[in-house]
């Protein structure tokens, strides 16, 4: 098994090194400060919230709202930060992240109590938690020169500890703040028992609930740390952007995250994959994102690549799967 | 009689009370409601939403779930009208190659659910990106016009009476859909599968064909409700049907179809559908967002389905 998980983790690290071979071959601008910026800033986003899709997946779920919530997320705490400064860029975070939470936790109390199907449940959400964002910005945009320089340095600095370090000192606090996110989120999965619930749902319900794991509290948990993710990365869009519109902030997003948690190794059968190769895979996006840009491949490609990579992805998965049963002696 | 009614019937009954309910409080609101033309016109909008929630309905009882149904319509659209401006196909060629396209383009679907043993849901996400991405390769973001001789199909009624041709053709179809899905036999199969794949399979049921069978034909309505499209909207676009996927299923399920599969009917998933229309249009009519009329029919997706939970329950399966 965990040779398996090894060459996912390897081929990711394979394409990315070869998407950057090719990028500077054909366009040495690529390596431009400015470009590497641009994935340093990007990557942060769609990876603080691959991590709570990832606990989602590995229980054979799904979240197709978690744009919607990084939408709303993002545009109370930038409303907030607007209306009361005096909350502080810390204090409205806390509060976007929290509403994240309990955002997921709907999701997560109509699919682990309600018994709705993951699909019909953030499907509904992703149109009601879009129509709030709508309802609670009252249609209007936040304004970069509404927000607070704190917000934004979060995007711009580093660390004040670092800043005498060479080359580590231009790294922004967002980088630092998804790499804390994702070893957290390593570690939580590896060592805590619910990790290890988790894997163990995914891996066979059933069995899992025979074992006497509480399955449908797994399960709620696996959405409430989806929403905390969606709310951070709400965070962090309303401080990379500065920006904040109702309608353009997070739409589609999930389409997004999703490919990177399938692409990252996490099966959509469920019980494999971790917090590693979807890190992997959100760098590879980010860089793949940029590589198109640098070499003119037009925005419109976009869409197309993640659909294809995302296919690819999950019939490369299932080929895994029926090997490792092969060789586990069951009926395929 | 009544019970059995109510048994064969039960979440059917929700649907035509609710809307009798909103229709009568629309009309209450809004006078027009109770204008035969203004009805009419408004129901043109949702003719399209209608034809995939036909072919949903069966993939649905089936057990499975379509989301790139709405991609393969922009998709298709995006195609035919390439087609016709830049390599001159005659324009009356498109009625017959939109089905056509989306047929394949939902057997493509088809093949990696039954051949590739993969989830549906996963699947047509992922083509759902994939076809949108393709058509947004294809049309940018300019659009492409419908020809002219084909534009206005939405205008042309019945003589004397105001039911227009995508009405009479989702009229047609839904009958032909009914007879299928409840007296021939491939209409039980799908209903077999849906109730329990496994034990189909065990039947000889040819499941793996059915499945193919079901996405492609979700492929063919959508192409079929791409000509509708472009020819009420005059041209082609990428992001046309974009997030009408929600609308689709929320009839098909509001219309008592189980999302668990093994149970539904066209008669439910119609008057969902009316019932969507007039919430929708009754929102529109008192100035709601079109944001926030999203949120509403998620939010009626998700009761319907908290609710048939609640009664399944209830009756103790």
């Amino acid at each position: 098994m965990k040779k398996l998980l090894a060459r996912r983790e390897l081929s990711l690290v394979v394409a990315i090194i070869l998407i950057v071979g090719v990028a500077i071959a054909l366009q040495p601008r690529f390596a431009s400060e400015q470009n590497i910026r641009s994935i340093l800033l990007w990557v942060p986003l769609l990876a603080v919230a691959a991590m709570g899709q990832t606990a989602v997946i590995i229980t054979r779920g799904i979240d197709v709202s978690v744009g919607s919530i990084l939408g709303l997320a993002g545009m109370t705490t930038a409303i907030l930060l607007r209306d009361y400064p005096q909350l502080g860029v810390g204090g409205a975070a806390v509060i976007g992240i929290g509403l994240g939470a309990v955002l997921g936790a709907i999701n997560g109390g109509m699919i682990a109590f309600a018994k709705v199907p993951p699909i019909v449940a953030t499907l509904g959400t992703l149109g009601i938690y879009r129509g709030l964002t709508f309802i609670v910005s009252g249609g209007r945009q936040v304004d970069d020169y509404q927000l607070p320089k704190d917000l934004m340095n979060w995007s711009l600095e580093g660390p004040a500890l670092l800043s005498k370090v060479p080359f580590i000192n231009s790294i922004p606090w967002v980088v630092w703040i998804a790499i804390i996110v994702m070893l957290l989120s390593h570690l939580g999965m590896t060592y805590t028992r619910y990790g290890r619930d988790v894997y163990a749902l995914g891996g066979n319900p059933d069995a899992a609930a025979l074992r006497g794991i509480p399955v449908n509290f797994v399960t709620f948990m696996a959405y409430v740390l989806c929403g905390i993710g969606g709310g951070f990365a709400g965070v962090l869009y309303a401080s990379r952007y500065g920006t904040v519109n109702p309608s353009g902030i997070g739409n589609g997003f999930e389409l997004q995250v999703i490919a990177a948690v399938v692409i990252g190794g996490v099966s959509v059968f469920g019980g494999t994959g971790g917090a590693p190769g979807v890190a992997l895979s959100c760098l590879l996006l980010g860089v793949v994102n940029v590589a198109l840009s640098v070499l003119a491949i037009a925005d419109t490609w976009q869409m197309a690549i993640y659909g294809l990579v995302l296919l690819v992805a999950i019939i490369a998965d299932e080929r895994f799967a029926r090997s490792a049963r092969k060789r586990a002696g069951e009926a395929v | 009689m009544i019970t059995r009614i109510r048994s064969r019937f039960g979440p059917e009954i929700v649907a035509v009370v609710l809307l009798i309910l909103a229709f009568g409080f629309s009309a209450f609101r809004e006078p027009r409601f109770l204008d035969a033309e203004y009805l009419f016109d408004r129901s043109t909008l949702y003719m399209e939403a209608g034809i995939l929630a036909l072919s949903m309905t069966f993939v649905i009882i089936a057990g499975h779930i379509d989301l790139s149904v709405t991609s393969i319509l922009a998709l298709v659209g995006a195609i035919c009208t390439t087609l016709v401006s830049k390599y001159g196909l005659p324009p009356a060629a498109m009625i017959i190659i939109a089905p056509v396209v989306g047929g394949a383009l939902g057997a493509l679907n088809g093949l990696l659910v039954s051949k590739g043993k993969l989830p549906s849901l996963v699947v047509t996400l992922a083509t759902m990106a994939l076809f949108r991405g393709v058509a947004q390769i294809l049309l940018g973001d300019h659009s492409l016009p419908m020809p002219k001789e084909l534009v206005g199909i939405h205008k042309i009624q019945l003589p004397g009476t105001y039911f227009h041709v995508p009405m009479v053709l989702l009229a047609i179809l839904a009958v032909i859909a009914a007879g299928v899905l409840h007296r021939t036999v491939w209409g039980r199969w799908v209903t077999a599968l849906g109730t329990n794949a496994e034990a189909a399979r065990h039947a000889g049921i040819p499941t793996g064909k059915i499945l193919i069978q079901l996405f492609t034909l979700s492929g063919v309505a959508a192409g079929i409700g791409s000509m509708l499209m472009l020819s009420r909207l005059g041209v082609a676009r990428f992001d046309h049907a974009r997030g009408l996927e929600l609308d689709v299923i929320t009839a098909v399920v509001l219309g008592g179809a189980s999302i668990f599969g093994g149970r539904g009917t066209v008669f439910g998933t119609i008057t969902a559908l009316g019932l969507v229309g007039v919430v929708q249009t009754g929102m529109g009519v008192a100035g709601v967002k079109a944001e926030v009329q999203v949120a509403v029919i998620g939010l009626l997706l998700i009761v319907s389905v908290l609710f048939s939970n609640f009664t399944a329950r209830k009756r103790g399966r």
